[in-house]
């Protein structure tokens, strides 16, 4: 099974210096997991700063500013795995340094067939 | 009109269903993969017993045709059901094979595994505490939907919305049906064993309605208990502490409730109503869980109502012991409800005015201000140093913030008992 595992946390909590060692340790376990034949892909986000939202309401394209929802603590990144089992992912999402700091959200994939491979 | 005439064979089958059919369930969730599906194939099996062993007898591991019974109708109706959803073919002949192959998954260990594995399923913590417990009592107790309503006084409907969602939860999550592995056993053992200790207490002390307590849950929290610990691979402390609390508990239920359903207190209770038997249980299962100085806060419980358990009158209550346990438990759990415990055994061993001190200065730090027995303990405390106008107040706060009939009754009757 996939899981993506989001990683909440508050954006402006962190310092430089945190930042740059939570890029490092991720990349680390970014290759544990693929040694392991459990990374698909993982990448950390721009602040929500940055964020553009759009949605199409009778026929008509909105495009907006900031992101989906003001929340105190914002989607930064996330992983998208493979795992045998819930268990196993939990298992992966407690090694992500930023649930040290934030949440991470476990979700199952849902597989949908005809997606390119 | 025909008789309904009980054949001797029916009787066999209906105590083979009683003793049987959650274990034979454990077996068939792993075996077919789903909850739904074992359910289905757990009936089928017994329809097929009742219609089979009048004619050719009970076979000698009634238990282990059950299973087998039930997993080939499980892959027959799979194979109908095929005709319309194709995935269920290569699903159907892969449960086929390993029927063919695996020969020791229905020997008695791997039985014992399967009942533990939906233990810690039913109490997986990435399902809701509501959804554990529904689950826990459907699946591993075999109650009803109807029965888990009545016991929980909500709709049918509520408690079988729970039950499918956590079912999906499962299903979509992938929520592994599996015994946790040894470094996450402490964490999710924690979980059976409160998700055990919930069913007791709603057993014990319902939250609500006109009744003080519900023996069938009692009994069953205790079951479960009892089941748990036959199924651990190795001793765990706590679920011996946590049975031990729960059998010392219910050793006094007669006493405490009078005849007219009134509460009746700890020194207020006829001690020869206590339950000798659960006593004795109860107290060797603290020592042994003591002893391995292992043990958690359950245990500390237990010792403690033990320690009131071993007291043949109120006044040999050994207070300090008391105290001391409740010291070493909020030490444990940071919990104002314990402190507040420690209190009340401290105004037992140094007196009252030692007591209302600490009652107080825990009133203050503002937790405790809506729990009625703060309220409850501090008019007690006054009332005994002769205070009564403080007495007064602090029972009417206490009744307002009480919602259970014979709790009401109760503070009413000590309001007109203070002396004006």
């Amino acid at each position: 099974m996939k899981y993506m595992l989001l990683i909440y946390t508050d954006e402006h909590a962190w310092t430089d210096a945190e930042r740059n060692q939570c890029y490092e340790d991720s990349t680390k376990l970014t290759h544990e997991l693929n040694a392991q034949g459990q990374y698909v892909s993982a990448n950390p986000l721009h602040p929500v700063a940055t964020a553009t939202s759009v949605r199409i309401r009778e026929g008509r394209r909105m495009v907006t500013d900031g992101p989906f929802a003001e929340t105190r603590e914002q989607l930064g990144g996330y992983f998208l795995i493979e795992a045998q089992n819930l268990d196993e992912a939990i298992e992966v999402a407690a090694k992500i340094p930023g649930a040290r700091k934030g949440t991470v959200e476990v979700r199952p994939v849902l597989e949908i067939p005809g997606l390119p491979q | 009109m025909t008789e309904d005439v009980t054949t001797p064979v029916q009787t066999q089958v209906d105590a083979i269903y009683r003793s049987e059919s959650r274990r034979v369930f454990a077996t068939l969730v792993r075996l077919l993969g789903d909850f739904d599906r074992a359910e289905e194939a757990l009936h089928e099996a017994f329809a097929l017993a009742v219609e089979q062993w009048p004619r050719d007898g009970i076979p000698a591991n009634p238990r282990a045709w059950l299973v087998s019974a039930g997993r080939f109708r499980a892959i027959d109706a799979m194979r109908r059901r095929a005709r319309f959803d194709a995935s269920l073919t290569a699903l159907a002949e892969r449960l086929e094979a390993s029927a063919r192959t695996a020969a020791n998954e229905l020997d008695d260990d791997a039985i014992q595994d399967d009942r533990l594995r939906l233990i810690f399923t039913c109490c997986h913590p990435a399902l809701s505490p509501e959804a554990q417990v529904a689950l826990t009592l459907r699946e591993v107790c075999g109650l009803t939907t109807e029965e888990i309503a009545r016991t929980f006084l909500t709709a049918p409907s509520t408690v079988a919305q729970r039950i499918v969602r956590a079912k999906t939860k499962i299903k979509n999550a992938g929520i592994p049906y599996e015994a946790p592995s040894r470094s996450d056993l402490p964490e999710r053992l924690d979980t059976v064993l409160h998700v055990i200790y919930l069913v007791f207490n709603e057993g014990y002390s319902a939250s609500s309605g006109e009744w003080l307590t519900r023996p069938d849950l009692s009994g069953e929290a205790i079951r479960l208990g009892r089941l748990l610990i036959e199924l651990l691979p190795e001793p765990e402390p706590e679920a011996e502490g946590l049975l031990a609390l729960m059998l010392l508990q219910e050793s006094r239920r007669t006493a405490r409730v009078s005849s007219t359903g009134e509460i009746v207190l700890l020194e207020d209770q006829d001690r020869s109503l206590w339950n000798r038997e659960q006593i004795a249980e109860g107290v060797a299962l603290v020592s042994q869980a003591l002893a391995s100085r292992r043990f958690g806060p359950f245990t500390l419980q237990a010792a403690i109502a033990a320690t009131h358990a071993e007291a043949a009158t109120p006044e040999q209550t050994d207070w300090g012991q008391i105290a001391g346990l409740y010291g070493v438990l909020a030490q444990v759990v940071s919990s104002p409800v314990v402190e507040l415990n420690r209190a009340v055994a401290i105004a037992m061993r140094d007196g009252p005015a030692a007591g209302l001190a600490l009652v107080d200065s825990l009133l203050q730090q503002g937790e405790l201000s809506e729990y009625y027995l703060a309220h409850a303990a501090r008019a007690d405390l006054c009332r005994r140093l002769g205070k009564s106008a403080e007495a007064r107040a602090s029972y009417e706060r206490a009744l307002r913030l009480t919602r259970q009939e014979p709790e009401r009754r109760f503070l009413e009757r000590r309001l007109r008992d203070l002396p004006t």
